[in-house]
């Protein structure tokens, strides 16, 4: 199963990295990145995948949540499918 | 490949455009229920509910999570009442309405729907005793709603029926007295009702339908008008496309969420209703659309032709997103669910008269819509029966679903809270047409050729 994580806040060093790290931990194998700074603020998308032994979705999420509180920054994990239905025929 | 903006734009709609599901609503036929002992009859309806609907809620959340989409409510639809306990040897059906509300809160479901009857030819004894329960199965139960069709393009307006109806509303209005008559926003009477609707209140599984299936019901007016802004001033075939558009992305949210749900579920999809369905938040309003289209208040001239164009490009944008199109598809415009709605109302200029114009073009009717609590039973039945001849004679939808709210007048309002929002009381015409109303009896059906 692929899933998009986006990543907002504040712009800071590190932020790619402690994201990428908690990722190795669970499993997940990274596809695709695209990230952007406006104004101060740094946008990232991923495009990730589950690799044998990662976690379910929901625990991947809360463990997601909580890094996102320890970092100050927004990060959410959606399935893939939501963005693709919406946005291609 | 990865779409920056596309992905940024669905969240900008999640987060900021109130872009939600607005409900996936479990259709369960209960014709395998009837029995002629009432206990048992109550008994297999709960039973069978709490079954097959057991898993909806924690399926319905697991959805919500993993693709990133508030799915707003999880209801349930079953067969009419009136059919399945019509073999059933006692003369109170409120039970019924109590194994109903029951098996919800087992279930943990936010609405049931399906106390209902279908009369627009005739009533049967089942019929009939579903109809007088209706007043005390609303104040004694929590999350139960019901339907009466009382009129049909093919039957015609059963006004027998739409007498008892207007008696009915007042008298669940005198029962939830102590909550504004709550008990009316849960009670809608149709003509031409669907059989595959998944909204409340009006929603009930039709005995055609299968077993069971899934069904759910969009929403997201905020992001058309949000979409809208970028097209200020420019003319109508571009309002059109731009609506169309943002209406099959909508839609297609729908039927993602529905194929995972049924699938999950292992209960056949049923069908996506592609309705805009507002809410009292600020910024998920139809009204704020119709004004995003150049209209000083809705209920101003002009408002009827600005929702039939946005009625007919939501469905149009939203046919091709969805395998299965059904359920009441259109632009909402309940009055006390939309803040747009309620301002209008309260500045006077969006009235009970405007909003009948409004409902010939949309889905669905006089909808949510507070009156005075001393407005007599006659005079509700004669603004069913308008809103009924609206529907038979032009082939759709339509329903009423009026508030007498007791001890109140035009100048006050009702409060309901939730996603049924809050209403000024409307004024309606002091006129009497209580000799229309006694004469009883059924408006024939209309013709079908020589339309003018």
């Amino acid at each position: 199963m692929k899933a998009i994580i986006t990543v907002v806040g504040p712009d800071r060093v590190g932020i790619i990295a402690e994201v990428c790290t908690l990722l190795a931990a669970q499993k997940i194998s990274v596809v695709e990145i695209s990230q952007t700074i406006m104004e101060g603020t740094f946008t990232m998308i991923m495009l990730v995948e589950a690799t044998p032994g990662a976690p379910e979705f929901s625990v991947l999420q809360s463990s997601l949540s909580d890094k996102s509180r320890e970092m100050g920054v927004s990060i959410r994990i959606q399935r893939e499918d939501i963005f693709n239905a919406m946005h291609t025929i | 490949m990865l779409n920056h903006h596309d992905i940024m734009s669905t969240i900008d709609m999640i987060d900021h455009q109130h872009l939600d599901i607005r409900t996936i609503t479990m259709g369960i036929s209960l014709l395998d229920c009837a029995d002629p002992d009432p206990a048992v009859c109550a008994r297999k309806i709960y039973d069978k509910i709490c079954r097959r609907a057991e898993q909806l809620v924690p399926v319905g959340c697991a959805v919500e999570r993993e693709l990133g989409i508030p799915i707003v409510n999880k209801r349930i639809s079953v067969t009419p009442i009136a059919i399945v306990a019509a073999a059933c040897q006692t003369e109170d059906f409120v039970p019924f309405a109590r194994a109903m509300d029951a098996a919800a809160e087992v279930c943990g479901v936010d609405f049931i729907g399906g106390f209902s009857a279908l009369v627009q030819k005739g009533m049967s004894t089942g019929d009939r005793r579903l109809i007088a329960a209706i007043p005390e199965a609303l104040s004694q139960t929590r999350v139960v709603c019901s339907s009466v069709n009382v009129a049909s393009t093919r039957a015609g307006i059963n006004m027998e029926a739409v007498r008892r109806m207007g008696q009915t509303i007042k008298k669940t209005a005198e029962l939830t007295a102590d909550r504004d008559g709550l008990g009316c926003a849960k009670l809608v009477v149709f003509c031409n009702a669907v059989e595959d609707n998944p909204f409340m209140a009006g929603a009930f599984y039709g005995v055609t339908e299968g077993d069971c299936s899934v069904s759910v019901g969009v929403s997201g007016p905020g992001v058309v008008c949000h979409a809208l802004q970028a097209v200020r001033g420019r003319p109508f075939e571009e309002v059109a496309e731009t609506i169309k558009k943002t209406a099959f992305r909508i839609t297609r949210t729908g039927q993602l969420v529905a194929q995972e749900a049924s699938r999950r579920l292992g209960v056949p999809f049923g069908v996506v209703d592609l309705s805009l369905a507002p809410t009292p938040a600020v910024g998920d309003s139809v009204a704020r659309i119709l004004e995003e289209l150049g209209l000083e208040v809705c209920g101003t001239h002009g408002t009827t032709a600005a929702l039939a164009l946005l009625n007919d490009a939501v469905k149009k944008g939203g046919l091709m997103a969805s395998s299965s199109v059904g359920g009441l598809s259109g632009a909402f415009i309940p009055v006390s669910e939309d803040e747009g709605m309620i301002a209008a109302a309260r500045s006077g200029v969006l009235t009970i008269d405007k909003l009948e114009a409004m409902t010939c073009v949309c889905s669905v009717g006089l909808d949510m819509i507070a009156v005075p609590g001393d407005t007599p039973a006659e005079t509700i039945s004669a603004i069913i029966a308008d809103e009924a001849a609206v529907g038979m004679v032009n082939s759709k939808t339509t329903a009423v679903r009026l508030i007498p709210a007791p001890g109140k007048r035009v100048g006050d309002s009702v409060e309901f809270g939730g996603l049924l929002g809050s209403a000024p009381i409307m004024p309606v015409h002091p006129e009497s047409s209580a000799g229309f109303i006694a004469r009883g009896g059924r408006i024939p059906a209309p013709m079908q050729s020589l339309k003018n």
